[in-house]
């Protein structure tokens, strides 16, 4: 078949709302694209460990420490779903990783900021996974099969991770003075950051409007992040926190939240290295990943061993 | 001392040993050798941490003086934890990790085996969901062993060495004391020395088929049960303690 | 996909039966030095919340799957072939059990 029928083919498939599957022919940029989808995706699942297991070891009562080692845990196997997705598409898993510790691949910007107080863990879970939980959502419904059901299972997963943040903020909004300061300045540290999860705005989204035609996105940028506002800032006065941002205002006329404007330099900054934490979180997984190596060495060494036993 | 007293003791033993090497476990969570390995370490911690919980609440009621399990974790120091030094010591390498899950698994199954018989009600339940818990840490823990001790010459040297610096603390852990005495008398708690050969069997089997040589039994360390630890204790519980230990009877 | 480095663990695919009498299911993969190891990490990665009645991995590599470019010749011909289904044989109103 000539490629501009393969091509078309394969979109009249994506039009009808078909799952692609991992043998079916794909043009070679949904390919690529998704590839760098998803391990984006899986390696910010992984480096997502990091901030939020800072706490583990201090968190302050046996429950939070329990649900926190859960929720980390999850992100693990989240991570895990989804480099099993994308090596659906023909690359290994240790080609991904090698690609994150190389620094060519990107993860998650948000995961660059600091974990420094008991209500950061609070804050993530709430907003963080909030924004996240958004576009994970979205993403059950992307047009490529294995990537689909990795979210599927990840979105009933995630469900608890939203409640137990926002149940700790809780905890501290009904507590001490102290407390409840703690709370506000996690607030105030993770609102923006977490509006710059959902991305660039659309119009400077170079991927956009190729995912959108694939199916791989189906909301844009902007309309996910209305969304999360319009539904937080509701979450934050039954609080009684202040979201940090003068300008936002609810519009009758729209039926949405008017909000300020995000610092894209400083967006595009942490991106580039320079968040608070990157070298920090690169030098984690470097470390975890060469700390390793003798270990995944040993494993297939006895594997190995044991198979030639059996041989003979 | 008596029967409550000891009881009381024993109990918060368990708990403290379960708390100190969950929390060790924990410390994994995030950096581990290889992802599925991480999800299986904090599964374990996960178990550890849950059956602290039970032991440490059955504990406060025991003592009957309102403390909950958190008052017991959080608000204790180091001379007060009366877990075993074997727990307590930093995670070390992944051989060294992997080790002394295996030396604390190989005792904790017979002890929780034997708990299920426990003329304690109380205990009998707890160690019914435990044993099965803790079947599962001890097949893990073997089996990783065995990887390493039969894997390549590194993971064979480097498990070794944790085997042979880890000896010295599995002595205390057969040595029981004044509470456990008692309580072994009545069919409480089974008897230390008891569990001694099948925890000793269990180390001969695995370690056999892991290529590595058991040491020799000489000089035991001990104290961690009259809550006089190692210097690493202190600080564990430092960070484990921060948020309660700064704000006061705070809720969280 | 294949494992193509043999420095790496393979990759494993993972079915789990949740229900004694149900299918096993596919879940996804993961990675494993080997056959023990990888019924032992579904069961930490993929049985976590209760999820669990019995566990099949099979390497990766051993799964022979159907080619996308086969499915009309080998899909299609079942698309007609009505008479091998029960509504296909009407009954009279007062047959029972049939």
């Amino acid at each position: 078949m000539a490629k501009d029928q393969q091509e078309a083919l394969f979109q009249q498939r994506v039009d009808d709302e078909q799952k692609i599957e991992p043998r079916d022919w794909m043009p070679d940029e949904y390919r690529k694209t998704l590839i760098r989808q998803i391990s984006q995706h899986a390696h910010s699942e992984v480096v997502g460990m990091l901030p939020e297991g800072n706490w583990i070891t201090r968190a302050p009562s046996l429950r939070r420490k329990t649900v926190l080692l859960a929720k980390v845990q999850d992100e693990a196997g989240h991570g895990l779903y989804l480099y099993s997705a994308a090596e659906t598409l023909g690359v290994s898993r240790e080609q991904l990783i090698d690609q994150l510790l190389s620094g060519k691949a990107k993860y998650s910007s948000i995961f660059n900021y600091p974990t420094l107080t008991w209500a950061d863990i609070g804050a993530i879970g709430w907003l963080v996974d909030g924004a996240a939980i958004m576009n994970q959502v979205m993403l059950t419904r992307t047009s490529y099969g294995p990537y689909a059901r990795a979210m599927v299972r990840i979105c009933k997963e995630e469900s608890f991770h939203q409640r137990q943040g926002y149940e700790i903020l809780m905890t501290l909004c009904k507590g001490t003075p102290e407390q409840k300061a703690m709370a506000q300045d996690a607030l105030d540290r993770w609102w923006w950051p977490s509006l710059m999860m959902f991305g660039p705005s659309d119009k400077d989204s170079p991927h956009s409007a190729q995912s959108m035609k694939w199916k791989i996105k189906r909301q844009s940028n902007d309309e996910l992040r209305q969304v999360f506002i319009d539904r937080t800032v509701h979450q934050a006065e039954y609080l009684g926190l202040k979201v940090p941002d003068p300008k936002l205002k609810w519009n009758e006329q729209t039926q949405h939240y008017d909000w300020g404007e995000i610092d894209w330099t400083e967006f595009n900054e942490v991106i580039r290295g320079n968040g608070p934490c990157n070298r920090d979180r690169m030098a984690a997984r470097r470390k975890a990943h060469a700390d390793g190596a003798w270990v995944r060495e040993a494993a297939l060494a006895y594997a190995g061993k044991q198979a030639k036993k059996k041989a003979a | 001392m008596t029967r409550e007293e000891a009881l009381f003791r024993a109990v918060l033993r368990m708990g403290d040993n379960n708390l100190v090497l969950g929390h060790r476990l924990s410390e994994w969570c995030g950096h581990g050798p290889v992802l599925e390995e991480d999800i299986a370490q904090t599964n374990i911690a996960l178990d550890l941490i849950g059956q602290t919980r039970n032991l440490l609440t059955y504990a406060g009621e025991l003592e009957g003086k309102g403390r909950s399990e958190d008052d017991l974790a959080y608000l204790r120091g180091e001379r007060e934890y009366l877990n075993v030094q074997l727990v307590e010591l930093p995670k070390a390498d992944y051989a060294f990790t992997i080790a002394r899950s295996f030396l604390y698994d190989a005792f904790h199954l017979p002890l929780q085996q034997a708990l299920t018989e426990s003329r304690d009600e109380h205990l009998k339940a707890i160690a019914g969901k435990a044993v099965k818990e803790v079947t599962y840490h001890l097949r893990h823990s073997s089996e990783w062993l065995i990887r390493f001790g039969d894997g390549t010459e590194e993971s064979h040297r480097r498990a070794q060495e944790a085997v042979d610096e880890l000896w010295r603390y599995t002595g205390e852990l057969f040595v029981p004391d004044e509470a456990e005495e008692l309580l072994a008398k009545d069919g409480t708690l089974p008897k230390l020395t008891d569990l001694k050969a099948e925890w000793s069997a269990t180390v001969d089997r695995v370690l056999n088929e892991a290529t590595l040589k058991r040491p020799a039994d000489g000089w035991m360390a001990g104290g961690g049960k009259k809550g006089v630890h190692t210097e690493h204790l202190g600080p564990m519980l430092a960070e484990m303690q921060i948020l309660q230990r700064t704000f006061p009877g705070v809720e969280w | 996909m294949s494992n193509e480095n043999p420095n790496n663990w393979p990759l494993w695919e993972v079915f789990i039966q949740s229900k004694r009498g149900l299918d096993h299911k596919h879940v996804g993969s993961l990675h494993a030095a080997d056959a023990k190891m990888a019924v032992e990490n579904a069961r930490d990665v993929y049985t976590r919340r209760n999820e669990g009645n019995s566990i099949w991995v099979v390497l990766a590599d051993n799964i022979h799957a159907s080619k996308p470019e086969d499915q009309g010749a080998f899909f299609d011909p079942a698309d007609d072939k009505v008479y091998r289904h029960p509504t296909f044989y009407p009954m009279p109103e007062g047959v029972k059990y049939i």
